[in-house]
């Protein structure tokens, strides 16, 4: 509930108005019930019809109370389509344009900031800098999911067939969370994605740093890591970008150990739930596409330190 | 045709008239009952066994959910369970409990002997009792559906749901339209063709109005999602490309064709629950309602309205600007006729003399409840508001308010006063109301901190969660409000148990509340016939402004099923009709429909062989007979009901 973005904003003052008209409703619903019944209530069912004709108070009452209901409802109404309006406006053209797809279950992210060449894949991670606007183009590679960050903004849905557009432009720097909205099979639990606003220097520092391809191993225990990876099953389905590893069916790892999670937000990125994951990727995840690969002691240190490398 | 001194039935009469009226006995008779009464009372029965299947798995979601990274279920288990929970609840015990009570005192409430159509009216009870035990049955050999009681493409397709899961989903669906489809037609009918004489229009019960907006209601509704849940079966069966992305299919068709039934699907519940509230608050404020008129055109607009809002179910999924503004004004403009009605139950209390009975302690809560619900759902309609809110658990929390609030509190008020009716004994007052609060104080505990956890950002729909969030405190209040619920229903239940065990009171606790409409003007429980004697009508409430030398119907032959049709508009005596006896093919007609539902999820010559047993029942059950076994004797010609063209019609009708 706290907006750290226009448009999370002006729902939040949309969300006020509504909250403390309709308080105001609710208590004089009931009040007027209650004097109702402190009135004229008397226990005994026996006693017998008043069927004469209602006082003309009364009547006029309940014509006042409907036609307050419609004036309030036209304010709602009004007060809704100037959020949306105001929402709509962020459109200018110097915007970060990122493409958001959905898998079952993790977001893979596209940068197209700049030349064709330098288009940067990434995954679960979003880096955008404040103050200026970011359009986030939003599809589904399979079943519907739905993106959503309530800092920034409302959700919006990735469905596949379609592509549409949201805007959203922070208005201060941090780290928000979210997570799939829309049922999506089994693991919709563990969907998260994690949207960092940063100042525009240091956004652009990163995009740079993120358009490079993979830090080569350096050490010899990276090497024999990088050599488990290619030789394991993990290269078939990730990318390191600068190695042999182009699998395009998992989120891309060419830097990896600079993610704060992995698995779309269901450990925290640490060398140990590293190892704990690739063993055994179905005992925190059921049901999701990664296999359990039982490596030995020796390729498993070297795999997660190679990983780790990988900033 | 109508004598003004009643004093006609003779002891004998009736017993002859109750023997005509008479039900097959003994276990095997039980499946050839067409009589309204019975039937309501097993569809009531059965309806209230899903609730509590249902509010089971709500409450191993509510143990699931009670701690963050609980490891209780798996996420296989929850989908299934909080998809057959929605499924239950929505299609096994919502609608069709209030169709229950429809096919239980429409024809009470208008003095008819019979319900119209009886035996479609049985035959649609053995469709819902065998869709809802399909849908346990699947259930339990670990193929209950998984997607969701809203089953969206293109998950629900085979490609992403390869098991036979979503296909149980889509022919209960296929199960709940046929059953809930029949009780409509019937219930209608009734109420537009059998009304007791002089009960016009304007007299009609604000109940039974409730009950036919609701039946067009499901007329108009249910072949969308007929027309949606068979585009999925055939996607799914014959590999149709309706909802298939990947070969020109679109995937937010299926939306568009499950919310414009899904949306009505809510007024469908709640309207039958206004006519509940509209009857008891008449009956407790010993006042006329306020605002008869005003109220039953209430009830016609919000039906009609309902139809135009489904699209704030997709806010999310991005469409045109200017389309989501007209449904945000529909959403919100259908607040005014809810609210308009809810202004009417106060005026009645307001110039009424109120009695504080079990009943009207629901009705309390009801408005509590359904006031909040129907105020978080004037927010959902505003778009930049749902985006934020939708698919999250205050959308959890606001669709309880609004079903529990509108519809089962309603409804818990309406067992209260009608048990005594159908049952012929009283419940007790004391554990009524211990019921009442218990479940009242664990429904505000269960629900009202989803709102707030909602509005922390904690989505539908998801088994577990990080404790990181800061969610678990809430969560596990709601679980603890979970059990308070529970606890309630289990003193309703020792309540109905204990009740049954009395002897069946004396025939004086007729009109135990001395309310003011028809259904009373019986015994408790009602004989076979409904009526000894056949009641007309003077006003409303029969029962308040009827004078003690109200005409009675005779002409009805004692010795057959006679029932009186009447003019839609005025109800002035039509013609005589012979209601249908009792029959045991509408049973093997559904038990044939039922074989090629379920054959049909598994070939789609099931679809073609399974027709011929269905159209082997109907054949034995249409099938005509002879005046001297029984059969209808050609209507003679001396007595047309309809005048000849330049021809005056007879004076008084022509029976």
């Amino acid at each position: 509930l706290e907006p750290a973005a226009s448009a999370a904003a002006a729902i939040h003052d949309l969300w006020s108005l509504m909250l403390w008209t309709s308080t105001i409703v609710f208590i004089a619903v009931l009040v007027a019930l209650g004097l109702a019944l402190v009135r004229r209530r008397r226990d005994r069912p026996t006693q017998p019809i008043d069927s004469s004709a209602p006082p003309a108070a009364v009547t006029r009452t309940v014509t006042a109370a409907t036609a307050l209901t419609v004036v309030i409802l036209f304010g709602f109404l009004l007060a809704s389509l100037w959020t949306s309006r105001a929402i709509a406006e962020v459109r200018p053209t110097r915007a970060v344009s990122i493409h958001v797809l959905g898998h079952q279950w993790w977001w893979e992210i596209e940068y197209e900031e700049g030349l064709p060449s330098q288009r940067m894949r990434t995954a679960n991670e979003i880096h955008i800098p404040v103050g200026r606007p970011v359009v986030f183009k939003v599809t589904s590679r399979d079943v519907i999911h739905s993106f959503w960050v309530p800092n920034l903004h409302g959700k919006r849905d990735l469905i596949p067939g379609y592509t549409t557009a949201i805007w959203i432009q922070a208005t201060r720097p941090g780290q928000f969370r979210g997570q799939c909205a829309e049922f999506c099979g089994l693991q919709h639990a563990h969907m998260a994605i994690d949207v960092i606003a940063e100042p525009e220097n240091a956004f652009t520092a990163w995009l740079e740093s993120r358009r490079t391809s993979a830090r080569p191993a350096g050490s010899d225990i990276e090497r024999q890591g990088e050599a488990v990876f290619m030789s394991a099953r993990c290269a078939g389905c990730h990318t390191i970008r600068g190695t042999d590893a182009n699998g395009q069916v998992a989120p891309d790892l060419t830097h990896i150990a600079s993610r704060s999670s992995i698995a779309a937000g269901t450990l925290p990125n640490t060398p140990e739930h590293l190892a704990a994951w690739i063993v055994n990727p179905q005992g925190f995840k059921p049901g999701n596409q990664m296999p359990p690969n039982l490596l030995s002691s020796a390729d498993m240190q070297a795999l997660v330190a190679y990983l780790g490398s990988l900033r | 045709m109508i004598d003004p001194t009643s004093s006609r039935a003779s002891l004998n009469a009736a017993a002859v008239l109750e023997r005509t009226w008479a039900d097959p006995t003994g276990l095997i008779g039980w499946f050839a009952h067409v009589d309204h009464k019975s039937i309501g009372r097993r569809s009531l029965v059965t309806a209230f066994t899903f609730f509590l299947l249902g509010g089971l798995l709500a409450a191993t979601m509510r143990l699931q959910l009670a701690r963050p990274q609980n490891t209780l279920i798996s996420p296989d288990l929850y989908n299934q369970i909080f998809t057959t929970h929605g499924t239950t609840m929505m299609f096994l015990f919502a609608v069709p409990v209030m169709q229950a009570l429809g096919i239980y005192f429409v024809p009470l409430m208008v003095g008819a002997r019979a319900i119209a159509f009886p035996r479609l009216v049985a035959f649609s009870y053995w469709i819902f009792l065998f869709g809802g035990i399909f849908l346990y049955v699947s259930f339990l050999l670990n193929a209950g559906p998984d997607v969701g009681w809203f089953s969206y493409t293109p998950l629900a397709e085979t490609l992403y749901t390869p098991t036979k899961r979503a296909d149980v989903w889509a022919q209960l669906i296929t199960f709940t339209e046929v059953a809930s489809l029949a009780i409509a037609v019937s219930i209608i009918t009734t109420a537009f063709k059998l009304r007791a004489p002089g009960m016009t229009l304007n007299r009609i019960p604000i109940f039974v109005w409730a009950q036919v907006v609701t039946s067009f209601m499901v007329i108009f509704a249910m072949p969308a999602v007929m027309l949606a849940s068979t585009s999925l079966i055939l996607d799914r069966l014959v590999n149709t490309h309706f909802f298939d992305v990947e070969r020109g299919g679109d995937a937010l068709l299926w939306q568009h064709m499950f919310w414009f039934f899904g949306h009505p699907e809510v007024y469908i519940i709640f309207i039958p629950g206004t006519g509940i509230v509209s009857t008891l608050i008449s009956t407790f404020s010993r006042r006329p309602m306020f605002g008869y008129l005003a109220v039953v055109l209430a009830l016609v607009s919000t039906a009609f309205m309902g139809f135009g809002l489904w699209v704030h179910h997709m806010f999310a999924t991005g469409l045109p600007q200017l389309g989501e503004s007209f449904f945000t004004a529909a959403s919100m403009m259908i607040a005014i006729p809810t609210g308009l009605q809810i202004f009417c139950w106060l005026a009645t209390l307001w110039s009424g003399r109120i009695t504080l009975a079990t009943p009207m302690l629901w009705m309390l809560g009801f408005f509590a409840v359904f006031t909040l619900g129907g105020l978080t759902g004037v927010m959902l309609a505003a778009v930049p508001l749902n985006t934020q809110v939708h698919d999250t658990f205050f959308v959890v929390a606001h669709l309880h308010y609004v079903l529990i609030g509108g519809a089962v509190f309603p409804l818990f008020g309406a067992f209260y006063y009608w048990f005594p009716k159908i049952a012929g004994r009283m419940l007790s007052e004391r554990l009524g109301a211990w019921f009442c609060g218990l479940f009242f104080v664990g429904f505000n505990l269960t629900f009202f901190p989803m709102h707030v956890l909602g509005l922390h950002g904690m989505p539908r729909r998801i088994y577990t969660y990080d404790a990181a969030m800061g969610w678990g405190t809430l969560n596990a209040l709601a679980s603890v409000g979970a059990l308070l619920m529970a606890s309630g229903v289990i003193v309703f239940l020792a309540d109905v148990w204990l009740a049954l065990r009395k002897p069946i009171a004396d025939p004086a606790a007729s009109n135990p509340w001395n309310a003011g409409t028809l259904e009373w003007a019986t015994a408790s429980p009602p004989p076979n016939s409904n009526f000894l004697e056949m009641p007309t009508v003077a006003g409303r409430d029969p029962l308040w402004d009827n004078p003690p030398t109200q005409p009675i119907v005779i002409g009805l032959r004692d010795t057959a099923r006679d029932i009186l049709v009447t003019h839609v508009l005025d109800a002035e005596p039509d013609h005589r009709y012979r209601s249908p006896e009792p029959s045991y093919w509408p049973f093997w007609t559904a038990v044939a429909t039922t074989i090629m539902f379920i054959w049909s999820i598994f070939s789609p010559w099931g679809v073609v062989y399974g027709a011929i047993p269905i159209l082997i029942a109907m054949i034995g059950w249409f099938w005509p007979k002879r005046p001297d076994e029984g059969g209808t004797p050609v209507w003679p010609i001396a007595h047309r009901t309809l005048p000849r063209p330049n021809e005056e019609p007879a004076p008084g009708g022509a029976l």
